[in-house]
């Protein structure tokens, strides 16, 4: 089973972006092999509180048997612990925070309670650190990329919290994997989409020196093109085992007792 | 291609590309080198000394690998007649396009000499361009698709490649100023993989004006082929995995074509 823990249903703001319904995204998922997607409620991540996406998110995520819903949380807002409960109650694999599109710092107090709260819950607490190509943003998109030390930092706030960053690439996961202890690395996980391929060879190096059991299949569809994280492992030399870890395994220990 | 570079693994780094080419079936790589790689000279402003290194090794390496490399020959407009004395060596030596970075802007005067000589051999231009130059960048004298437009105009008989669309900037920008300019094909290559890209360029410029490419990723350009193999019939898909390719360059450029 390959199970996409990086994609998002709704529309984009900042340019047109096609395949953002339900329906094309099972259908991309058809196209590359994912047999199931956690799903972020796209437009939300900009909005004041991007928790008033979450229903809608239940909602499609309960209608199609291949969705897992991802909500959203802004630790700024009152009332935010709830949403924790409600995504356990919903079967939300993990739930996620965009601090730096929210306007929060993200290693602040507020990212910090979240993240205890979220250890407190034994949920997996999901991050970005982009979603567009820096060089390309639109001029008014000019939120901060999420900073390496904020994972370290997120990381020793509790000792049971468990990380998940996605679109991070070579040179961030190096400096938070190796900036932190092993006990800390070991509740991190990655998701591979923004790690390069062949000639650079990032991830194969990744793999080698940091290991699989830490990184898992994503994609970014629909912003971005799924084939691109399948053709990244179809380029190495993994043994089955291997990427049944990256593409299924490594999931069940990112998501602790959340089912 | 990287040959005398700062980098201690550019012999691992080719050959990565050349194994990883295999499992894609990749039947030749267009390659360049950038001078020294920033070693003895920038990147993108090569001294004359290394942009003749850096043909020589990619002649080398076309002699290595013949049914497989080919070269792009560098020149830096700023030094006129080494320029022209480059071109003439490398082409003499089987290269079959020349390749412009970025130490010149696209639409300065001192590119004619180097076009007027595409034309006369019939090579294609590929061009590094920044998709949407906002300003100038340190390290280049970047161009994007209008400044390329302006020389293209001034060289219709030229083929002008654009390159790396997918390789960071605005590439929203870039197709409007495309559509009109017969002569510019679009390199589909770079770290890019976004969605709704690939429609977007075909329908700016049409399949007959796409060119595959990896650039620095081949699994984004394996990604971008996979997705092609989806929204394309069979005949438009082969324009863009080789036949725009072999229209372009000169006959007998790869093998039988």
């Amino acid at each position: 089973m390959r199970i996409d823990v990086n994609s998002f249903l709704g529309s984009y703001p900042y340019r047109r972006v096609p395949g953002t319904s339900p329906e094309a995204l099972l259908r991309a998922m058809d196209r590359v092999g994912v047999d199931l997607a956690w799903v972020s409620h796209l437009p939300g991540i900009f909005w004041r509180d991007p928790a008033e996406g979450n229903p809608w998110l239940y909602e499609t995520a309960g209608r199609y048997e291949r969705f897992r819903p991802v909500p959203a949380i802004h630790p700024g807002v009152t009332g935010w612990k709830t949403v924790i409960g409600e995504a356990r109650e919903a079967g939300a694999p993990s739930v996620r925070c965009d601090p730096t599109y929210y306007g929060i710092d993200p290693s602040g107090s507020s990212m910090q309670d979240l993240a205890r709260a979220c250890s407190a819950e034994d949920m997996p607490l999901l991050m970005s650190v982009r979603l567009e190509d820096a060089r390309q943003r639109h001029p008014n998109d000019r939120a901060a990329e999420l900073p390496p030390w904020s994972v370290r930092q997120l990381v020793r706030t509790d000792p049971d919290v468990r990380l998940i960053i996605t679109h991070a690439d070579r040179g961030f996961i190096e400096e938070v994997h190796f900036g932190s202890t092993p006990e800390e690395s070991s509740r991190i996980w990655w998701d591979i989409c923004w790690i390069w391929g062949p000639p650079e060879d990032h991830l194969e190096t990744l793999l080698r020196t940091i290991g699989p059991e830490r990184f898992l299949f994503g994609t970014g569809q629909p912003l971005r093109i799924p084939e691109n994280s399948k053709a990244k492992l179809d380029l190495l030399d993994l043994t089955p085992n291997q990427r049944r870890m990256i593409e299924n395994d490594n999931i069940g220990s990112a998501k602790g007792r959340v089912s | 291609m990287h040959d005398r570079s700062p980098r201690g693994d550019w012999q691992q780094r080719n050959a990565s590309r050349l194994r990883a080419g295999e499992r894609v079936g990749i039947t030749v790589h267009i390659a360049s080198i950038l001078g020294s790689w920033g070693l003895t000279s920038p990147i993108y402003f090569p001294s004359p000394v290394d942009v003749e290194y850096g043909n020589s090794f990619l002649l080398g390496l076309q002699r290595a690998h013949p049914n497989r490399v080919r070269g792009y020959c560098v020149v830096n407009p700023n030094f006129r007649s080494h320029a022209e004395a480059e071109l003439q060596r490398c082409l003499d030596g089987g290269m079959i396009g020349i390749k412009l970075a970025a130490s010149r802007r696209a639409n300065d005067r001192l590119l004619d000499p180097v076009c007027e000589v595409a034309a006369h051999r019939r090579v294609p231009v590929l061009h590094h361009i920044w998709q949407h130059r906002r300003r100038d960048y340190q390290g280049q004298e970047a161009s994007d698709a209008l400044e390329l437009a302006e020389l293209a105009v001034r060289h219709p008989e030229v083929n002008f490649i654009l390159a790396h669309i997918a390789g960071g900037g605005d590439w929203t920008y870039s197709l409007p100023a495309l559509r009109d300019i017969p002569n510019i094909l679009v390199d589909l290559s770079g770290s890019g993989v976004d969605g709704g890209m690939l429609e977007a360029c075909i329908a700016a410029v049409g399949v007959e004006r796409l060119l595959w490419g990896c650039d620095v990723t081949i699994e984004t350009g394996w990604a971008k082929l996979r997705y092609l193999e989806a929204i394309l019939p069979p005949v438009e898909l082969d324009l863009v995995r080789w036949r725009n390719a072999t229209r372009i360059f000169p006959p007998g450029s790869f093998g039988s074509d």
